[in-house]
C-alpha cells in the first residue's frame, strides 16, 4: 500500500492492517485444516469413513467465534467512517468537478479561483516526470489544515481518489458531494480518476501539491491573476460555446 | 406380446425425436440442460478470449493492443455480462439445474417443459445483441451501466441498447427459469421426499430461484428506464430532467448484489454433494448447511449499498450497509467449517472433481475473507473500484464459481454423457487452472492496495511488476482451457462403459441409481424416498 501523508489515510492503514492480520490467520487456519484433513484422512490412511453428522458444541462455537471477530472488527471501523464523513471546522473549502476528461478546482473562499487541470500527454513529458500522472495544473492545497471538498461533476460520474492522503468520492452530475481531508507534509501526491468515464478514463489523473501555509498564501496572488478570465481568453469562448451547446 | 412390451419399452425409454426436433424444440430436461451446457462453454469461450485480450493489452505498460479507450470499454464490459450472464449463471442454472434437479428428486421431468424450452433459446439471441454491442463497440459503460455515461449523450449508438435488450432477454430467460425451478421443486418431489431431506443441491437451486425471482424484476425495471432515458425523452437518471444518477445506482445493485449468490450458491450445493461423495461420509450439519443457504440468501437483499460507499450516500447509512454486510461472513463461515467437518474422519479420494471442490474451498475463503476488509466503508475508500476489488470478485466468481462448475462437471460428466473423463488429464486442468488463475489474481490484491483503479487501458510505470505477473497468470489459465476441450474430446471418444454408480458408497443421491447415461425419459414409475 501507498505510504499514508494524512490523519485519514494513517487510519486507513491501521485498521486494513488490523484486518489483514485477522484475515490471513483465518486463511491460514483454513487451508491448515485443509491439509490435515487431506493427509490425515485420506482415503490410505483412513480407510473406514465415521458417521458423524452432528457436533452441536463445535457448531455453536463456529458460529459465535466469527460472530465475535467480526463485531472486535465492527468497532475501530465504525469509528473510522464517522471520522471519514466530514470535518466540523473547515480552514479551506475547494470544489472539484469533473468532466470528460479533465478536472476543474475551485477556491470559493478566495475569490472564486477556478482553474482546469488537463493530463500532460506522453510525447509533451519532460525529463523525470510521470507517465499518465502529470498534470498542467496542479491542485494546491496549504499543509496541516483541514481541507473540505464538495464535488459534483459537469458530466458522467467521475471519482476524485488520491491514495496518499486515503480520500476518495465520487463526482456525480446534479449533487453534491462533501468529504474532508488533510496533509501532514509537503509533497506531490498523485491519484487517478477511479470511476469509468469514457474514452479517456485512464487519462485524467489528479495532483495535489501540499505546500506550507506562506507558500499557499503566496501561490493564492498568482493563481488570482494567473486563472483570471482576463488571463484566459480561451476560457470564455468554451463557456460561451458551452452555452450554446 | 413380447413385441407389444417391447414397444412399450422403447416408447418409453428411449424414444428420441429426429436431430432437429431434439435439439430445437426440445422439452426434455436432460437435452436442455446439454443445451445450456453447450452454450455456457461457448459464452466462457468468447468472455475467455476477451480476457486474454485484456491481459495482453496490461502485460506491458503503455501497449496498443487495444488502441482505443471506447474500445477497451466495450470489451470489459461484454466480459463482464458474458461470464456472468452466459457462461456462469447457464452452466450452473439452466445447465446442472435442469440436468439433475428431476433426477436428484425422482420426477419424470420439470413442471413446465415448454417454458424450459423458451428459456433456453431466449439466451441465444440475448447472447448475438451483446456480441453486436461489442463489435459494435458502443457499449462501454461496464457491465454495471451506469448512467449518465450509458445515456444516448455520451454512448450514442445503437451498441447500448443492443446490450440493454440482451440483458433483458437474458433476464425474462432466468426468470422463467426460476418460475420452473420453484414449481418444480415444491411439487414434483418423490413420495416421501420432505423438504428437510432434499439433497443440498435442491436447497441451492431453490434459494437461487428465490433470489432470481425477487431480483432480476428490479433490473428488469432499471434498464427499461435506462431504455427510455436513451430512446424515449425520460429523465429518470438525468440530472438535467430532474432525474438521479444514484437511483439507478439502488436499483442496479438491488439486482446485483443477489446476482453475486445467484452464480456461488449453486456451487455450494455442488460442493456438498462432491466433498460428501469423496469423503464417503454424510454432509456435516446438513440443517445448518440448508439453512445457511437461506440466510446468505436472505441477507443478500439487504447489503446492496456496500457497493456505494463513497457514491455520497449518508454516514448513518454506509454504517448500517457495513454492518449487515459482514454478518453475511457468519453463514458463508458455517459453510466453510461444514465442509472441512465432512471431510473430518472421513475417508477422502482425491478424484479430480475432489481437487476441484478442496480448491473452491481455499480460493473462496480467500475471496470471502478479502470481502470482509472490502466490507469496512473506511478502508473501501481507499481500495474502491481499484484492483483489489477486482481481485476479491474473481476470487468467489471466477475462481470460486468455476471451480464449482468444473468439480460438478467431472462429478457428472460420466452420468450425463455415458463417458468416463479421463483421470490424469483431469488433474493437469485441475492444477493449471489452479496455478494459473492465483497467479493471476493474488498480485491484483497487491496492485489494488498500491491504487491501480479498475477499467485502466494502461497504468503508470510503478504498477508494471505485478501486472507482468497477473498476464502470465492469465496465459497459464488459457492454456488450462485449452486442456479443457482436450479432456472434453477424449471424454467423448472415450470406449468405456460407465456404471450406474461410478462412484461408490459415498454417491447417495437419486441420480446414482439410474444407468449412465440415464435413458431419455426417466422415472416413469416415481421412486419412493425412505
Amino acid at each position: 500500500m501507498q505510504r499514508g501523508y494524512g490523519p485519514l489515510k494513517d487510519e486507513e492503514i491501521w485498521l486494513h492492517d488490523v484486518v489483514l492480520v485477522i484475515i490471513t490467520l483465518i486463511t491460514l487456519f483454513v487451508a491448515g485444516l485443509l491439509v490435515w484433513v487431506m493427509w490425515r484422512y485420506n482415503a490410505r490412511r483412513n480407510p473406514v469413513p465415521t458417521r458423524t453428522s452432528h457436533n452441536t458444541v463445535i457448531e455453536v462455537l463456529w458460529t459465535v467465534i466469527p460472530v465475535l471477530i467480526l463485531v472486535g472488527i465492527a468497532i475501530p471501523s465504525f469509528r473510522l467512517v464517522y471520522f471519514q464523513d466530514r470535518t466540523r471546522d473547515a480552514d479551506l473549502t475547494i470544489k472539484v468537478t469533473g468532466h470528460q476528461w479533465y478536472w476543474e478546482y475551485t477556491y470559493p473562499d478566495n475569490g472564486n479561483i477556478d482553474f482546469s487541470s488537463y493530463i500532460i500527454p506522453d510525447d509533451q513529458l519532460k525529463p523525470g516526470q510521470r507517465r499518465l500522472l502529470e498534470v498542467d495544473n496542479q491542485l494546491v492545497v496549504p499543509v496541516g489544515k483541514n481541507i473540505r471538498v464538495l464535488q459534483t461533476s459537469g458530466d458522467v460520474i467521475h471519482s476524485w481518489f488520491i491514495p496518499a492522503i486515503g480520500v476518495q468520492r465520487y463526482a456525480i452530475p446534479g449533487r453534491t458531494i462533501e468529504t474532508w481531508f488533510k496533509v501532514d507534509q509537503a509533497g506531490t501526491f498523485y491519484g487517478q480518476c477511479n470511476q469509468i468515464c469514457g474514452t479517456n478514463h485512464s487519462r485524467m489523473p489528479i495532483v495535489v501539491r501540499a505546500v506550507p501555509e506562506k507558500e499557499f498564501t503566496a501561490w493564492l496572488a498568482e493563481a488570482k491573476t494567473k486563472f483570471s478570465d482576463a488571463a484566459q481568453p480561451e476560457r470564455r469562448e468554451i463557456a460561451a460555446a458551452e452555452v450554446q451547446h | 406380446m413380447s413385441a407389444t412390451t417391447h414397444d412399450h419399452a422403447h416408447d418409453h425409454h428411449d424414444h428420441k425425436p429426429a436431430f432437429l426436433v431434439r435439439w430445437l424444440c426440445s422439452t426434455n430436461h436432460k437435452d436442455i440442460g446439454t443445451l445450456y451446457l453447450s452454450f455456457a462453454v461457448v459464452g466462457g469461450l468468447v468472455g475467455g478470449i476477451l480476457s486474454e485480450i485484456m491481459r495482453a493489452q496490461l502485460n506491458f505498460p503503455g501497449s496498443h493492443i487495444v488502441t482505443d479507450g471506447q474500445q477497451w470499454n466495450t470489451i470489459i464490459t461484454s466480459h463482464g455480462l458474458l461470464m456472468i450472464f452466459f457462461s456462469v449463471m447457464p452452466a450452473l442454472i439452466g445447465g446442472f439445474g435442469n440436468w439433475f434437479i428431476p433426477l436428484m428428486i425422482g420426477s419424470p421431468d420439470m413442471a413446465f417443459p415448454r417454458l424450459n424450452n423458451i428459456s433456453f433459446w431466449l439466451l441465444p439471441p440475448a447472447f448475438i445483441l451483446i456480441i453486436i454491442g461489442l463489435f459494435m463497440g458502443e457499449s462501454g459503460s461496464g457491465w454495471t451501466l451506469y448512467p449518465p455515461l450509458s445515456n444516448q449523450t455520451y454512448e450514442t449508438g445503437m451498441g447500448m441498447d443492443c446490450t440493454l435488450f440482451a440483458l433483458h432477454l437474458a433476464g425474462a430467460s432466468s426468470l422463467l427459469g426460476a418460475i420452473n425451478f420453484i414449481t418444480t421443486i415444491f411439487n414434483m418431489r418423490a413420495p416421501g421426499m420432505t423438504l428437510h431431506k432434499m439433497p443440498l443441491f435442491i436447497w441451492a437451486m431453490l434459494v437461487t430461484a428465490f433470489l432470481l425471482l425477487l431480483s432480476i424484476p428490479v433490473l428488469a425495471g432499471a434498464i427499461t428506464m435506462l431504455i427510455c432515458d436513451r430512446n424515449f425523452g425520460t429523465a429518470f437518471f438525468d440530472p438535467t430532467g430532474g432525474g438521479d444518477p444514484v437511483l439507478f445506482q439502488h436499483l442496479f445493485w438491488f439486482f446485483g448484489h443477489p446476482e453475486v449468490y445467484i452464480m456461488i450458491v449453486p456451487g455450494f450445493g455442488i460442493i456438498s454433494h462432491v466433498i460428501s461423495t469423496f469423503s464417503r461420509k454424510p454432509i456435516f450439519g446438513y440443517l445448518g448447511m440448508a439453512y445457511a443457504m437461506v440466510a446468505i440468501g436472505v441477507i443478500g437483499f439487504v447489503v446492496w449499498a456496500h457497493h456505494m460507499f463513497i457514491s455520497g450516500i449518508d454516514v448513518d447509512t454506509r454504517a448500517y450497509f457495513m454492518a449487515a454486510t459482514m454478518v453475511i461472513a457468519v453463514p458463508t463461515g458455517i459453510k466453510i467449517f461444514s465442509w472441512i467437518a465432512t471431510m473430518w474422519g472421513g475417508s477422502v479420494e482425491l478424484k479430480t472433481p475432489m481437487l476441484w471442490a478442496i480448491g473452491f474451498l481455499f480460493v473462496f475463503t480467500v475471496g470471502g475473507v478479502t470481502g470482509v476488509v472490502l466490507a469496512n466503508a473506511g478502508i473501501d475508500e481507499i481500495v474502491h473500484n481499484t484492483y483489489y476489488v477486482v481481485a476479491h470478485f474473481h476470487y468467489v466468481l471466477s475462481l470460486g464459481a468455476v471451480f464449482s462448475i468444473f468439480a460438478g462437471f467431472y462429478y457428472w460428466i460420466g452420468k450425463m454423457s455415458g463417458h468416463q473423463y479421463p483421470e490424469f488429464l483431469g488433474k493437469v486442468h485441475f492444477w493449471l487452472t489452479f496455478i494459473g488463475v492465483n497467479l493471476t489474481f493474488f498480485p491484483q490484491h497487491f496492485l489494488g492496495l498500491s491504487g491501480m483503479p479498475r477499467r485502466y487501458p494502461d497504468y503508470p510505470d510503478a504498477f508494471a511488476g505485478w501486472n507482468f505477473v497477473s498476464s502470465i497468470g492469465a496465459y497459464i489459465g488459457g492454456v488450462a482451457f485449452l486442456v479443457f476441450f482436450y479432456v472434453l474430446y477424449r471424454t467423448f471418444t472415450s470406449k468405456e462403459p460407465v456404471p450406474a454408480n461410478y462412484w461408490g458408497e459415498g454417491a447417495t443421491t437419486l441420480e446414482w441409481t439410474l444407468p449412465s447415461p440415464p435413458p431419455y425419459h426417466t422415472f416413469a414409475e416415481l421412486p419412493r424416498f425412505r
